[in-house]
C-alpha cells in the first residue's frame, strides 16, 4: 500500500501528504517573513533619523500597512498551520489529516492571495496604505483603487484559515489513535485545538467586516458611513470582535510549541498540564469579551470602558498561570540550553515582558496616554517577535531534524540566536520609552527628541534581519547535510514523533501506535 | 458499513457541521451586529445618537430647573453650504416643547442635496432628548443660491437626571448629492 | 510619561507609575527564579533532574495572589476614569475639528474660530535647513485657552477618524466624522504644550501637531478681544484692490501650505490619486469654473475641500491667481478677495 512521493512538480500541486503540505506552509511563511520583514526595514531606514529621506509618507503609510498584513497573515499564521500539519498527525498517532485534499487546497490559494496583495504596489494609487487594522472611512471613502484587492486577497485568506482549522478540529477530535484519550494529547495539540475553534468562530467575522467594506465601497450601503445613518466606529468593534481572538490565534500554538521544547530540556515533565489546559481554555473564552481595549479613545460611556478594562486585567491571571507552570517545570530540572532551549527561555522571558506592557494598556486611563503611540508598537513587537516568532524558530530548530533526518549546525543556531535577541531587543526595548515620551504610531517623521532611540531601534532592527539570513542558510544547510540525526534527536523526549524514523517516513502511522 | 466509511461519514458530518458554524458567524458579523449595535446605542445613547422623531404627550413642565441646549453646526469635507445654528445656546425646562431653527445656504452654481446627522453629548443625555420634528429626519434638498430656515423642536425629558446640566447637540452636514443620483440611476 | 499640568494628568502618571511598579516587582520574581534555575539547575553543574510536575495548591495560589493584586490595581484606575468621564460645569468650551491634514478650533458661543496648520518650513523636512527645536510640533495657530479653568474639548472630524491628543493635559480623544464626542482639562500652570493627532488619517497625518498655549484669565480674555477684533479686519481687507505681485506671492504661500500635500509643489499632482494643476483644464479654464472648485469643493471627489469654508477671501482670490499662473499655466489673468466675495454670495 505505502509507495514513495511522486516526482516533479507535480508532487507539491497535487500532494495531500500533511508533511508535504506543512513544509509547502513553512517555506511559504519563510517567504513571507522575509518580505514583511523587507517592509519592516524600509520603515526603519526612514525612522533611522529625523526627516524624510527614502520615502515619500503616502509609501511609508503602504509600508506599514503591507509589513502588518504579511506579518500576521502571511508569516506567523501559516508557519503555525504548518507546524500543525507536520506534527499533529504525528503526535496523535493518526496516518494524516482527515480532510487531505482540502488541506492542499487551503495552501495552494495562499500563493495567489499574497502574489495578489503584493501586486498592489505597483497599482495606480499604490498598495494599501490604512494601517493593517484598515480603519473606515479611510479605508472606504478616501481608499485608493487597491483596497478592492486588498478584500479580495483578505477573503482568499481567510478562507484558507478556515479551512485549515476545521480540518485541525476534525483531525483532533477523529483520529486520535485509541488510548490517547483529550487529557493524553501533548500540548501542542490541545493549543491548536483551542486556536482552531476560535478561528472558526472569528474568521468569518473578519470575512463580514471585509464584505460590509466592499459594499460600502461599491454597493452604497452605509454601514460605516455616518451620512447614511451608519458609524465608523462600528467598524472598529466588529474588527476588533475578530481582531482581539486573532491575537490569541497567534500565540496559543505558540505556548503549545514551548511547552513541548521546555520539558525536553528540562529532563523533567511539564508541570501542572491539567492546569495548562484549563488555563488556555480560559484564556480563549476569555478572549472574546476584551475587544474594545483597542477602542478606550473612541468615546465610549464609561460603564463599557470599566467593563473592557477589567475583563482584559483578567486576562492576565491564566497567563501568567502558564508562565508560573514553565518556570516551575525548568525548576530543579536537568538544564542545558540547545538552539531550541535558548528561543524558548527567552520565549518565557520577552513574552512576559510584553505580556506586563499589555497590563499596562490594559488600564484604561493610563491607556489614553499610550494609546496609538510606540509604546503599543513595542507590547505587540514584544508579544509577537520574541513570543509568535521566536517559538516558531524553536519549534523548528527542535523538530527539523526529525523532518529532514539530519541535525543542523548548533553553533550557527546560537549565533543566530544571539544575534536575533540582541538585535531585537535593540529595536523594540527603546519604543517603550518613545511612546511615553510621547511618539504616535504609524508617522513617517518625528520631532527632535524621539531621534536617539529611533536610531538605535533602526539599528537593531538590521541586525535582526541581518540574524535571519543566517537562519535561511542554516536550514537549508541542514537539509543538504550528511551530519544524520538520530530517530530520538534529543534526551529522552516526549511524544509519539520521536518513536518514527529519522526522517520521518512519507507515511507514518498508518497503523494506530499503542498508548500508555 | 466499515468502520473506516462510518468514521469518514462522522468527519464529514463534523466538517459541515463546522462549516455550518462558519456560516453562523458570517450572517452574525454582517446581519446581526449591525443592528445589534444600533440596538444598544438607541438604548445607551452610546454613540450620541438621539434616536427617531417622538411622539409628543402630555406631561407637565418642570419649571424649578432649566437645562442649557448648546448647538454646534459642522460641514463634512466637501460641504460648501453655508450651515450654522440659529443660536448658540438656548436653556429649557425639562418637558418644555422647543423650537430653534438652523440656517443653511447652498453658494453653489447647482442644486445639492443635504443630510445632517445629529450627534449628542453627554452620551447619557441621549435618552433623555426627544426630537418631535427634525430637520435631520429628512434630506434637504436647496437650489442654487437658495436658503432656508430649518426646524428643529425638542423636548427634554422630566426625567433627566439632576446631574445634567448642559446637553450639546452637534449637527455634522453631508453632501448627499451624488449618493442619490447614483442610488437612482440603479 | 510627562506629569503633565493638570491635576489629570498628575493622576495618570500615578497610577502609570503604580502599575509600573508592580510589573517590575512580577517581572523581577519571574525572572528571578528562572536566572536561578538556569545557573543551579544545569545538568553541566551535575543537577539531577526532580520528578514532579502538579501541585493544585500552588496552582491556586498563583491565581489568587495575582488576582488580588489585579484589583488593587483596579479600584485608582476606577477612580481616575471616572473623574476623567466628568465633563460637567465646563467654563469654556471648544470644538476641535479634525482635517486631513489641520485642526479647526471653535470658541463656541464666542464667534472665534480658526484653522492650525503645521508651520515647519517643508525644506526642514527635506533636509535642506537645519531643523529648529520644535520640529513638526509648531503651528500657525495655537489653541489659546485660560488657565484654572475647566475647558471642554468637544471633538470631531470632517473627513476621516483622527485623533487629538496633548500629553501634557492627558487628553486623548478620537475625532469621528459624523459624531461628537468631549473631553475637558483644567490647566494650573501657563505654558505652551504640544501634542499630536493619534489616529491614522492618511499621509500626512504625522504633519498635523496640536500647539496649546495656556494663558493666564487676563491674558486669555485680550487675546480673546483681539482674535474678534482681527476677523473684523480681514473682512476689511477683503475690500482691498491687490496688485497681481502681492496676489502671486501670497498665493504661493496659501498653496504651499494648503494645495502642496495633495497637489505637490510642482503642482504635478500624483497620479491616479491627485490630479495636476499645471495644464489643468480647471486651472486653464473659465475663471468661474476654478473658483467653483476651490471654493465649493469637487462634486464627485470628497478629498478636494470647499475651501470656501476654510480660507479667507484674500488666501483664495490669491492662490487662484497663483494657480492660474505658476507651474507654466500663465493665463495671465487674477482674481481679487471682493471676486470671491461676491462669488460666494451670487444668485
Amino acid at each position: 500500500m505505502a509507495h514513495g512521493p511522486a516526482k516533479g512538480i507535480t508532487r507539491w500541486l497535487y500532494t495531500t501528504n500533511h508533511k508535504d503540505i506543512g513544509s509547502m506552509y513553512l517555506w511559504f511563511s519563510l517567504a513571507m517573513f522575509l518580505l514583511g520583514g523587507v517592509f519592516a526595514l524600509v520603515i526603519r531606514a526612514e525612522l533611522f533619523e529625523p526627516g524624510l529621506q527614502i520615502v515619500d509618507p503616502d509609501f511609508f503609510n503602504q509600508m506599514t500597512t503591507m509589513h502588518g498584513l504579511i506579518m500576521v497573515f502571511g508569516a506567523v499564521m501559516p508557519a503555525f498551520v504548518g507546524l500543525a500539519n507536520w506534527m499533529i498527525p504525528m503526535m496523535i498517532g493518526a496516518p494524516d489529516m482527515a480532510l487531505p485534499r482540502m488541506n492542499n487546497w487551503s495552501f495552494w490559494i495562499l500563493p495567489f492571495a499574497f502574489s495578489m496583495l503584493a501586486s498592489t504596489l505597483f497599482m495606480d494609487g499604490g498598495a494599501p496604505n490604512f494601517g493593517w487594522t484598515f480603519y473606515a472611512p479611510l479605508s472606504t471613502t478616501y481608499a485608493p483603487p487597491s483596497v478592492t484587492f486588498f478584500i479580495f486577497a483578505v477573503h482568499i485568506m481567510g478562507a484558507s484559515s478556515i479551512m485549515g482549522a476545521i480540518n485541525i478540529v476534525v483531525t483532533i477530535l477523529n483520529l486520535r489513535a485509541p488510548g490517547m484519550t483529550l487529557m493524553k494529547m501533548p500540548l501542542f495539540v490541545w493549543t491548536w485545538l483551542i486556536t482552531a475553534y476560535l478561528l472558526i468562530a472569528v474568521m468569518p467575522v473578519l470575512a463580514g467586516v471585509v464584505t460590509m467594506m466592499l459594499m460600502d465601497i461599491h454597493f452604497s450601503t452605509s454601514f460605516f458611513d455616518a451620512a447614511g445613518g451608519g458609524d465608523p466606529v462600528l467598524f472598529q468593534h466588529v474588527f476588533w470582535f475578530f481582531g482581539h481572538p486573532e491575537v490569541y490565534i497567534m500565540i496559543l500554538p505558540a505556548f503549545g510549541i514551548v511547552s513541548a521544547i521546555i520539558p525536553t530540556f528540562a529532563r523533567k515533565p511539564l508541570f501542572g498540564y491539567a492546569s495548562m489546559v484549563y488555563a488556555t481554555s480560559s484564556i480563549a473564552f476569555l478572549s472574546f469579551i476584551v475587544w474594545a481595549h483597542h477602542m478606550f479613545t473612541v468615546g465610549m460611556p464609561v460603564a463599557g470602558e470599566l467593563f473592557f478594562m477589567y475583563a482584559t486585567m483578567l486576562i492576565a491571571v491564566p497567563t501568567g498561570v502558564k508562565v508560573f507552570n514553565w518556570v516551575t517545570t525548568m525548576f530543579r530540572g536537568s538544564l542545558t540550553f540547545e538552539t531550541p532551549m535558548l528561543f524558548s527561555i527567552a520565549f518565557v522571558i520577552l513574552f512576559t515582558i510584553g505580556g506586563l506592557s499589555g497590563l499596562m494598556l490594559a488600564i484604561a486611563p493610563a491607556d489614553f496616554q499610550y494609546h496609538d503611540t510606540y509604546f503599543v508598537v513595542a507590547h505587540f513587537h514584544y508579544v509577537l517577535v520574541p513570543g509568535a516568532i521566536f517559538s516558531i524558530m524553536a519549534g523548528v530548530y527542535y523538530w527539523l531534524p526529525k523532518w529532514c533526518g539530519n541535525m543542523y549546525n548548533e553553533t550557527m543556531g546560537k549565533t543566530h540566536f544571539w544575534l536575533a535577541f540582541i538585535g531585537l531587543n535593540l529595536t523594540f526595548f527603546p519604543m517603550h520609552f518613545v511612546g511615553l515620551a510621547g511618539m504616535p504610531r504609524r508617522i513617517p517623521d518625528y520631532s527632535l527628541q524621539f531621534a536617539d532611540f529611533n536610531m538605535i531601534a533602526s539599528c537593531g532592527a538590521f541586525l535582526f534581519g541581518a540574524a535571519q539570513l543566517l537562519f535561511v542558510f542554516n536550514v537549508i544547510a541542514t537539509i543538504r547535510s550528511k551530519n544524520k540525526a538520530t530517530d530520538e534527536v534529543w534526551e529522552n523526549p516526549e511524544g509519539l514523533e520521536w518513536t518514527v524514523a529519522s526522517p520521518a517516513p512519507y507515511h507514518t502511522f498508518s497503523v494506530a501506535p499503542p498508548i500508555k | 458499513m466499515s468502520e473506516a466509511s462510518t468514521e469518514q461519514r462522522s468527519i464529514a458530518q463534523q466538517a459541515l457541521r463546522l462549516l455550518g458554524v462558519v456560516v453562523a458567524m458570517f450572517v452574525f458579523a454582517i446581519w446581526v451586529m449591525p443592528p445589534l449595535y444600533d440596538a444598544f446605542c438607541e438604548i445607551t445613547g452610546l454613540n450620541g445618537k438621539t434616536g427617531g422623531q417622538y411622539q409628543a404627550v402630555d406631561a407637565a413642565v418642570d419649571t424649578s430647573r432649566q437645562v442649557r441646549i448648546q448647538f454646534l453646526a459642522t460641514n463634512n469635507e466637501g460641504m460648501p453650504w453655508q450651515f450654522a445654528p440659529q443660536m448658540a445656546s438656548i436653556k429649557v425646562h425639562p418637558g418644555e416643547e422647543v423650537e430653534v431653527r438652523y440656517l443653511a445656504t447652498n453658494p453653489t452654481d447647482r442644486t445639492m442635496i443635504a443630510q445632517a446627522i445629529p450627534s449628542l453629548v453627554p452620551f447619557k443625555a441621549a435618552e433623555y432628548f426627544h426630537k418631535t420634528e427634525c430637520f435631520c429626519f429628512n434630506q434637504q434638498a436647496l437650489s442654487a443660491g437658495e436658503s432656508a430656515e430649518l426646524p428643529l423642536r425638542f423636548i427634554v425629558d422630566q426625567d433627566i437626571p439632576k446631574q445634567v446640566n448642559t446637553i450639546t447637540l452637534s449637527y455634522t452636514l453631508f453632501d448627499v448629492t451624488a449618493d442619490l443620483a447614483l442610488a437612482q440611476s440603479q | 510619561m510627562t506629569q503633565g499640568v493638570t491635576p489629570i494628568s498628575h493622576n495618570v502618571y500615578d497610577l502609570h507609575m503604580d502599575i509600573f511598579w508592580w510589573c517590575v516587582g512580577i517581572g523581577v520574581v519571574v525572572f528571578g527564579v528562572m536566572f536561578y534555575t538556569m545557573i543551579a539547575h544545569r545538568k553541566s553543574k551535575g543537577a539531577k533532574a526532580a520528578n514532579f510536575h502538579e501541585s493544585t495548591s500552588l496552582e491556586i495560589l498563583w491565581t489568587v495572589v495575582p488576582f488580588a493584586i489585579l484589583i488593587i490595581m483596579a479600584i485608582p484606575a476606577t477612580k481616575s476614569l471616572i473623574e476623567i468621564y466628568d465633563t460637567k460645569e465646563s467654563e469654556v468650551d471648544i470644538l476641535v475639528t479634525g482635517y486631513q491634514w489641520k485642526w479647526k478650533y471653535e470658541y463656541v458661543g464666542e464667534d472665534v474660530s480658526f484653522f492650525s496648520n503645521l508651520s515647519t518650513d517643508p525644506n526642514e523636512i527635506n533636509n535642506l535647513v537645519p531643523k529648529g527645536p520644535n520640529y513638526l510640533l509648531e503651528v500657525d495657530e495655537p489653541l489659546v485657552i485660560p488657565i484654572r479653568k475647566k475647558v471642554r474639548f468637544l471633538v470631531t472630524a470632517a473627513d476621516v477618524i483622527h485623533s487629538w491628543w496633548v500629553p501634557a493635559l492627558a487628553v486623548k480623544r478620537d475625532a469621528i466624522p459624523g459624531f461628537i464626542n468631549e473631553s475637558w482639562a483644567y490647566v494650573e500652570e501657563p505654558g505652551v504644550y504640544r501634542g499630536q493627532c493619534a489616529e491614522l488619517c492618511g499621509k500626512d497625518h504625522g504633519f498635523m501637531p496640536i500647539v496649546v498655549e495656556a494663558l493666564s484669565e487676563a491674558d486669555y480674555a485680550v487675546w480673546l478681544s483681539e482674535k474678534k477684533a482681527s476677523a473684523a479686519k480681514l473682512k476689511a481687507l477683503t475690500e482691498k484692490e491687490f496688485t497681481f505681485d502681492e496676489l502671486y506671492a501670497q498665493g504661493e504661500a496659501v498653496y504651499g501650505k494648503n494645495c502642496a500635500a495633495c497637489h505637490q509643489p510642482d503642482g504635478k499632482g500624483i497620479s491616479g490619486t491627485f490630479p495636476a494643476i499645471a495644464g489643468s483644464s480647471v486651472a486653464t479654464g473659465v475663471l468661474g469654473g476654478h473658483m467653483n472648485m476651490v471654493i465649493n469643493g469637487s462634486s464627485n471627489n470628497p478629498m478636494m475641500s470647499a475651501f470656501g469654508a476654510q480660507l479667507s477671501e484674500v488666501d483664495i482670490a490669491s492662490v487662484i491667481t497663483y494657480q492660474r499662473n505658476a507651474f507654466g499655466n500663465n493665463m495671465g489673468d487674477q482674481v481679487q478677495p471682493i471676486d470671491v466675495l461676491k462669488f460666494k454670495q451670487a444668485k
